[in-house]
């Protein structure tokens, strides 16, 4: 698929998700339909689609046990063996999805290639599909954090905690947030590596941009409804606070750019469980990482293995035993 | 399904995180709090929308424009004037920080620094200020 294709079919899908929930508030005035009722069947596909998402992962059978091995591994008692990188007990495993799923470690060994004069190939590290990602995905999960402070009543005491950090400089008012600029700054470094290395440009589809794009479009639209919009955040609350009670009540005359936030957001959960972001449930299932390289110490039975009907050389010899001493074959029993 | 144990604890690990708020706030009605605004006057400095939206982005500039430019006046959109003041003009009607300040800030988790150096009004009731423990 074309480059410029993917990018720009993925912006104006997004650019089309903004305009219809601004217009869909602002100028018909479809609170309700934006602030509840798109929410609500956002968070029940979320739900469902992850659940099902992974018990269909869960009903696949591994036929063989594929660890991926990027260490020694368990061999003689005087050769040093590296259970994170070639785990060859449970606790390795656990130690390396944990190193996985909070330090991003397959991602820190990327490395990159290039054929010199020569010709020669050279290879070399790059970090910065770690480094951006690392960045996306804390700042996003302090920001969902944050976001707590809406959902809940009283407000629980670290989400005032992980909210005081986070604004700690105090620059302007009201506060930016750090966590908002490493956000925005990631999100976009993740787009501009994706559109810069030509690699990695070719193999991207729609749905690589559209993913990045939504994310800046809810990342934008946040900040902008903090910092430049000025939406009544009391409205806001009691949106959602009775969103969260089972009693949905959407006050009027919040302004239109938090409802093309929510539906952002509602579009961004309610694709989850179809896209690639379903990642977030496959690091856990997947073979590669999550079995111990222990294929010689430990037999690994197939699962869809039948039982299979031997033939023993016992039961053999028993058939053939006598026909087997006239031609002068040794047996084992006489 | 298979490993089906580990599958579900992690389903269950998932639905408990996602559902979160919804079991925080079970049973709770949700009411918003409602604001003291003591005052005899009728119009704020600006209309009730924007003083609810953007009361903030005034202050800071009213701030601004007194301690770094020495401007004290400040012309609203009607064209009336006012003291830029949050100590004489803001707090002489709306008298009661605990009743109106805290009410939406501690409901939204806002923590502005005003009173890093001014001085809350003095509450008319002693037990507005013990609400707070």
């Amino acid at each position: 698929m074309n480059a410029l294709f993917s990018l720009v079919s993925a912006l104006i899908a997004v650019a089309a998700l903004v305009a219809v929930s601004w217009f869909g508030v602002g100028a018909i005035g479809l609170d309700s339909v934006f602030g509840v009722i798109i929410p609500y069947i956002a968070l029940a596909i979320f739900i469902i689609g992850v659940v099902y998402r992974i018990v269909d992962w869960a009903r696949v059978p591994v036929p063989f046990r594929i660890p991926t091995t990027c260490g020694q591994g368990k061999s003689l008692p005087w050769i040093k063996a590296d259970n994170l990188d070639c785990p060859y007990n449970t606790w390795g495993v656990i130690g390396r999805m944990f190193l996985e799923v909070f330090l991003f470690r397959s991602l820190f060994r990327n490395s990159k290639a290039e054929l010199r004069e020569g010709p020669k190939a050279a290879y070399a590290s790059a970090k910065w599909l770690w480094l951006f990602g690392i960045l996306f995905h804390y700042s996003f999960l302090i920001i969902v954090l944050r976001h707590l402070r809406f959902f809940m009543e009283p407000i629980p005491s670290f989400v005032e905690a992980i909210t005081s950090v986070d604004g700690f400089f105090q620059i302007m008012v009201p506060t930016v947030f750090i966590s908002d600029l490493l956000f925005l700054g990631a999100v976009t470094l993740l787009f501009l590596r994706r559109v810069g290395l030509p690699q990695v440009r070719y193999i991207s589809l729609p749905a690589d941009y559209f993913a990045l794009f939504l994310i800046l479009g809810i990342g934008i639209s946040g900040v902008l409804m903090r910092n430049f919009f000025k939406v009544d955040l009391l409205g806001v609350k009691s949106l959602a606070i009775s969103l969260f009670t089972l009693h949905p009540a959407p006050p009027p005359g919040i302004h239109p750019i938090f409802y093309v936030h929510l539906f952002l957001v509602s579009v961004l959960i309610a694709y989850f469980p179809f896209s690639k972001l379903m990642h977030a449930g496959g690091v856990f299932l997947s073979p590669t990482r999550n079995l111990a390289n222990v294929n010689r110490s430990e037999r690994y039975v197939n699962p869809w293995n039948y039982p299979v009907k031997v033939h023993t050389y016992e039961e053999y010899e028993n058939d053939y035993r006598e026909k087997m001493k006239e031609c002068g074959i040794p047996v084992d029993k006489e | 399904m298979y490993n089906a144990g580990k599958i579900i604890i992690g389903i269950v690990i998932f639905l408990a995180l996602i559902t979160a708020p919804f079991w925080y706030n079970f049973g709770k009605a949700s009411t918003p709090p409602k604001l003291e605004i003591g005052t005899q006057e009728k119009q704020c400095v600006e209309s009730k929308a924007f003083m609810q939206s953007s009361h903030m982005v005034l202050l800071d500039q009213w701030r601004d424009e007194v301690l770094r430019v020495g401007k004290r006046i400040y012309v609203n959109s009607a064209g009336k004037q006012y003291n830029m003041s949050l100590q004489n003009t803001c707090t002489k009607c709306h008298s009661s920080k605990t009743k109106f300040c805290d009410r939406c800030h501690t409901y939204l988790n806002v923590a502005p620094n005003c009173w890093d150096c001014h001085i809350a009004p003095k509450e008319q009731e002693k037990q507005a200020g013990r609400s707070d423990k």
